[in-house]
């Protein structure tokens, strides 16, 4: 089954590129938006029917490699 | 005393290597190349650089990637035995990502790659300091684009060299290097590797490149 990871950085870390975004779409006239943060979307496909198991396996993907804990959270999303 | 046996990791998409390799075999030492498929290093080695680069192209995280080839492992041994071993730039990151030095660098503050000298100033190299007592400046060249250095907070870090004047990248405190707690692993975004000549600028990375050798010395007399 595939799962989806989002990998972004914690609060309070710095987003040097959503900050640039954001200064960008605001040049554009888009005045209303805030708080802009990215991120990368990660895709694996798992060779495990139960979701239980692949859940559990992608968190440990992310806690040893996909997402450094000093700095970065992660979601596991279906 | 014979020479320091230094080995220096050689990743695919290592720049710098060669020019660390060069720079310490002109700072005294026997210096050879160590591939990152190479699970064993050899006997006898006293410190092991890590140069800067793109390993693993950046993929994912700088040094990420790195951290899990086989030669990795045998340096994480080789650190926790007491060993000295520098990073210098992706080396540091690698060593950041391999939990040797704590905390992480992030992209520069202003997304901008920086390529300039710059002045730091000692502040606690651990056991890298035969020719860096505190307050000492050195002036070498930085060029990354990820060199804002973010500390674990459950880590405070023992801070080796800080920028003088600010930061060119957004680092935390200024913070231009870090050591480890036993102060055998010291890892900083300027490259020494390229300031040991006048003719490159500046001579004073050979300072820092001396101490490290130094540090070799004293830990094989000490077994």
């Amino acid at each position: 089954m595939k799962l989806r990871v989002l990998v972004s950085l914690k609060p309070g870390v710095l987003d040097a590129q959503g900050r640039a975004i954001e200064h960008a779409l605001r040049d554009l006239g888009y005045t209303q938006v805030s708080g802009v943060r990215t991120g990368k979307l990660i895709v694996l496909d798992l060779d495990t029917p139960d979701p239980e198991k692949a859940r559990a396996l992608a968190a440990e993907a992310c806690e040893k490699l996909l997402a450094n804990p000093v700095i970065e959270q992660y979601e596991i999303l279906s | 005393m014979s020479a320091a046996r230094v080995g220096v990791l050689v990743f695919p998409g290592s720049l710098d290597d060669r020019d660390m390799l060069r720079g310490l075999e002109l700072c005294g030492a026997e210096a050879q190349f160590l591939w990152h498929k190479d699970a064993r290093l050899p006997e006898s080695l006293d410190g092991i650089g890590v140069p800067g680069g793109f390993s693993y192209g950046d993929y994912l995280r700088c040094g990420a990637m790195a951290r899990f080839s086989p030669v990795m492992r045998a340096v994480l041994e080789f650190a926790q035995s007491g060993k000295p071993v520098l990073g210098v730039c992706n080396g540091f990151q690698i060593l950041c990502e391999a939990g040797l030095l704590p905390g992480v660098l992030v992209r520069n503050r202003d997304l901008k790659y920086v390529c300039q000298d710059v002045r730091v100033a000692v502040e606690d190299p651990g056991k890298f300091r035969a020719e860096l007592p505190p307050g000492r400046g050195l002036v070498m060249p930085v060029k990354h684009g990820e060199g804002a250095y973010v500390p674990d907070p459950d880590h405070k870090p023992r801070v080796a060299f800080r920028y003088v004047g600010g930061s060119p990248n957004g680092s935390t405190d200024d913070i231009a290097g870090v050591a480890n707690a036993a102060g055998n692993v010291v890892g900083l975004m300027p490259h020494p590797e390229h300031a040991t000549d006048p003719l490159l600028g500046s001579s004073d990375g050979g300072a820092l490149l001396r101490s490290f050798l130094a540090a070799c010395v004293a830990a094989r007399t000490r077994r």
